[in-house]
């Protein structure tokens, strides 16, 4: 073999190890985190920890019961503000939309879900915390529920693009207006896309921490209804992690590992059911 | 385009599929630049060639025809081994280039050696000068000024030079669709080849630009052995020495242009020659 | 009574079956338009009001500190002094390094698993790496104080050793650090340079590999000089999206950058950046000048990840299609 063939097949298999490594190492980070996690989190995972308060600061003991809930609580208000927003506006994008709102509409979608999420939490802010004069948990919902609609408009948008034209006008060839159609057809076709959406969307605002540090704040109790702050995962594993207290970090872990493993479940579950969706269109 | 005298005794022995032993001398001299010996070809469990044995005389034109889906160009693709970029896909038989078997060679060697131009031009988002100078750069053809030569000299050989020899540094996208094929092929002249492999190169182009691509085969075959893979019966009888009919994979029969079109031994061949089906 | 011409508005053929009131609704067109377009506009409404917000509410800095604000390092709320120089450079410095460290690990993946790796094993990791984009930015904080530091503590003294004739890695190193923030930044940018680039890569005409492996190229040749410039642009458009990604990251960089408003020389010296003052000084701060302060610094980091966003889409979608000539 001449030196110009060798030079370029040694190049070739040396480029070829070379990206392997870095893909391994990406991949592997993930499979470190998740390990990491496991062995500190899972540990020390207790029934306490689903259902007692937190103790009092330098006592150990207690759990992060409020914190659970109260990240529940959030996500559902995101979920309720921001889908039914998020949803509708996808439907006029794909089905009424003029050229030029629609345009501003996207442009105006992607841009808002470029903002970081604390310049997300200062809008909160002024916009429902100092309108209040208070932190609460409706400003920690408002802000992951703002932060929902670019996603859901977009995503909607697709998964209804993606309904053959075919079978809405058959609907409207029956005598079906053109909502009846969307409504009875073209939004069922789409269903399992769209609810898939709603889960990622869902996952991606749960692990935000951001823009509830001056929205809903956090809380050591209880935060019955919508106008007191209250905690939520996040801000408490990063409270925790942060403070002095070992005991506090193993609750972090603790933490981490429930709010990353609901996380991961609900996407492998979301590409699970859009996988075999896509299967079955074959 | 003189077809080659009969010779009984000349050295080219093959057999088609189906009928083992049988003769059919046609060169008087000509060596077997390529060729392939009861060739199998599978994607996945699909048999996609069947028995393929055939030989490709050297500086002489050689067409394969047939109609579509009957194998030809992945016969083609065989011969440089690009079908190895189809995943599940399997060889069976001996494929040789002067004597060698090509599965034993270096790959990239092979490719370089049996050049490659395709149904639609693609050249790459560079120059013009680029794209032709490509090939020799990677394989290390040396100064700059050698690769400069290398370049004009392929650009003349490919009929293109005069056209554009003043853009040279300009984007190869901006050529009309049948310059674009003729900077492929000077593109694929550049490393020397000794054999130019053309699947349908005039599919995509106007007669016109098909006119000059058939006379720079007429031009090139006397320094590169040629095979070309043709849609278009015509075409075949104009440019080529020899012909080719493949259906469903096998290759019917093989022969002089002229005894294809004219007088054609297979009913299969003289169906489709005569326009019967396909 | 003369025959009467019925106008009912909704005139229905005899014998159609009665609609109910949520039927009518639904089959309302009109309906149906307002309320999507209502829903689709609160989008728009939404980002006019958050500008607003941020132009208002930013007011007091502005006008007390003009254009001196971003090139003051000097922040000092006791004595009403804000100057946002100490954050932008922890920023830029962060956001150097995470793109120092995550473009080339990046692109070196998304060509892996674009064109070198096997089909099975392509996709799977592929599929890891796409989980790791979902992981929350607080838990990549936690175990860059719990991993990555210790880590960075034990290796800092070789760094010293082989690099510390640069300014860049000399001082003291207490763990929370520029080098810190980089690590994890890079960490989070990862999934994103390498989801994008991958699929522009693949994106790539099938004719344009052929024609590289019909002269001979080898399977790397065929990669680096055809394909990866052919996909040229939108490799760029994914580095400036991480980019943009990586200078509004809050929470990993916060734990574990120090939270120090200094502008030091050395990587491994404590740093802040303008989402990490924000976050952790935003809920206490009193007074209308030290907030509008912050709210300003939000106004940069907005207008700043607005402008990379803008040039970053322009750059992906340029690659559907031709490729850059």
């Amino acid at each position: 073999m001449s030196w110009n063939r060798l030079r370029r097949k040694t190049v070739n298999a040396a480029m070829l190890m070379l990206t392997a490594f870095c893909t391994l190492f990406a991949a592997g980070t993930l499979l470190f985190i998740l390990g990491y996690l496991f062995v500190h989190g899972a540990r020390s995972l207790s029934w306490d920890f689903f259902t007692k308060l937190p103790a009092p600061v330098g006592e150990s003991g207690g759990g992060m019961a409020n914190a659970i809930l109260g990240s529940a609580k959030l996500l559902l208000l995101a979920m309720a503000f921001g889908v039914p927003l998020g949803f509708l506006g996808g439907v006029y994008l794909a089905e009424f939309g003029g050229p030029g709102f629609s345009f501003a509409v996207r442009y105006t979608a992607d841009l808002l879900n470029g903002v970081p999420s604390i310049v997300m939490g200062i809008f909160v802010f002024t916009l429902v915390v100092l309108k209040q004069h208070h932190f609460s948990t409706l400003a920690g919902g408002v802000a992951l529920g703002i932060m929902t609609i670019p996603i859901a408009i977009r995503s909607s948008e697709e998964f209804l693009r993606a309904v053959p034209p075919a079978l809405r006008e058959g609907a409207m060839a029956l005598g079906a207006s053109k909502a009846q159609a969307i409504w009875t057809v073209v939004i069922p076709a789409a269903k399992a896309g769209i609810i898939t959406g709603i889960m990622l969307n869902l996952a991606r605002v749960a692990g935000e921490t951001a823009p509830l540090l001056f929205t809903a704040l956090s809380n050591r109790f209880w935060s019955p209804g919508w106008n007191q702050p209250t905690a939520s995962l996040p801000v408490m594993i990063f409270n925790y992690s942060v403070a002095p207290y070992e005991d506090w970090h193993q609750q972090a872990w603790s933490a981490g590992f429930v709010l990353l493993s609901l996380i991961l479940a609900v996407n492998i579950l979301a590409r699970l059911i859009l996988s075999k969706k896509g299967a079955a269109l074959r | 385009m003189q077809a080659p005298i009969r010779d009984p005794g000349a050295a080219a022995a093959f057999s088609n599929s189906g009928a083992p032993g049988e003769t059919k001398p046609l060169v008087n001299g000509a060596q077997a630049k390529l060729s392939a010996t009861n060739l199998n070809f599978f994607y996945g469990n699909f048999q996609a060639l069947h028995g393929i044995s055939i030989q490709v005389y050297e500086k002489h034109v050689t067409a394969f025809i047939g109609p579509s889906g009957c194998g030809k160009s992945t016969f083609l693709r065989t011969l440089n081994r690009m079908n190895e970029t189809v995943r599940h896909s399997r060889v069976e038989g001996e494929i040789r280039l002067d004597g060698h078997n090509i599965f034993d060679l270096d790959v990239n060697d092979v490719r370089r050696r049996v050049g490659m131009v395709f149904q639609k031009s693609n050249p790459f988002p560079k120059s013009i000068f680029d794209n032709v100078a490509y090939g020799p750069r990677i394989n290390g053809f040396g100064s700059r000024s050698a690769i400069s030569d290398c370049v004009e000299q392929s650009l003349r050989r490919a009929a293109l030079w005069e056209e554009v020899k003043d853009k040279l540094h300009q984007s190869a996208h901006g050529l009309s669709g049948g310059q674009q094929q003729r900077l492929c092929i000077a593109r694929a002249l550049a490393v020397n080849p000794e054999v130019l492999l053309l699947d349908e190169p005039c599919s995509a182009l106007d007669p016109i630009a098909t006119a000059k691509i058939e006379d720079l085969i007429f031009q090139l075959k006397d320094s590169c052995t040629i095979v070309i893979v043709t849609h278009n019966m015509q075409q075949a009888a104009r440019v080529a020495d020899y012909t080719g009919f493949f259906l469903m994979g096998r290759l019917i029969e093989f022969d002089n242009t002229t005894v294809i079109f004219k007088t054609p031994s297979k009913k299969e061949t003289e169906d489709y020659v005569t326009g019967r089906f396909g | 009574m003369p025959g009467s011409a019925i106008t009912a508005v909704d005139a229905r053929p005899p014998g159609a079956m009665p609609r109910s009131l949520f039927q009518r609704l639904v089959s309302g067109d009109r309906i149906a338009y307002l309320l999507t377009f209502l829903c689709a506009a609160s989008v728009v409404l939404v980002t006019i009001a958050l500008v607003w917000e941020l132009y208002a509410n930013s007011g007091p800095s502005r006008r007390q500190f003009g254009l001196k604000f971003l090139v003051s390092s000097d922040w000092d709320p006791v004595a009403g002094q804000f100057g946002a120089a100490p954050f932008i450079y922890g920023t830029l410095v962060t956001t150097a390094l995470a793109m120092l460290i995550g473009v080339p690990l990046g692109v070196g993946a998304a060509i892996f698993l674009a064109e070198l790796a096997p089909p099975g094993i392509s996709s799977g990791l592929t599929f890891l790496i796409e989980l790791l984009a979902a992981v929350p930015s607080v838990i990549i904080g936690l175990l860059g104080i719990f991993v990555v530091i210790p880590i960075l503590r034990d290796t800092v003294p070789y760094l010293r050793g082989a690099l510390g004739w640069m300014p860049l890695f000399q001082g003291p190193f207490y763990g929370v650090s520029l080098l810190a923030a980089g690590i994890v930044l890079s960490i989070m940018i990862l999934p994103f340079i390498i989801s994008i680039s991958r699929e522009v890569i693949l994106a790539v005409p099938a004719d344009q590999r052929e024609a590289a492996l019909a002269l001979g190229a080898t399977r790397w040749e065929m990669t680096w000089d055809v394909v990866v410039p052919y996909a040229k642009k939108g490799i760029v458009g994914s580095i400036f999206l991480a980019l943009a990604r990586s200078l509004g990251e809050t929470m990993a960089v916060t734990m574990v950058v120090g939270n120090t408003p200094q502008i030091a020389a050395s990587l491994f010296a404590p740093g802040y950046s303008i989402a990490a003052v924000i976050a952790n000084e935003f809920a206490e701060a009193t007074g209308a000048l030290y907030q509008s302060a912050l709210v300003e610094l939000g106004l940069v980091l907005f207008g700043l990840t607005m402008a990379i966003n803008a040039a970053a889409r322009l750059l992906v979608l340029s690659t559907s299609g031709k490729g850059s000539a």
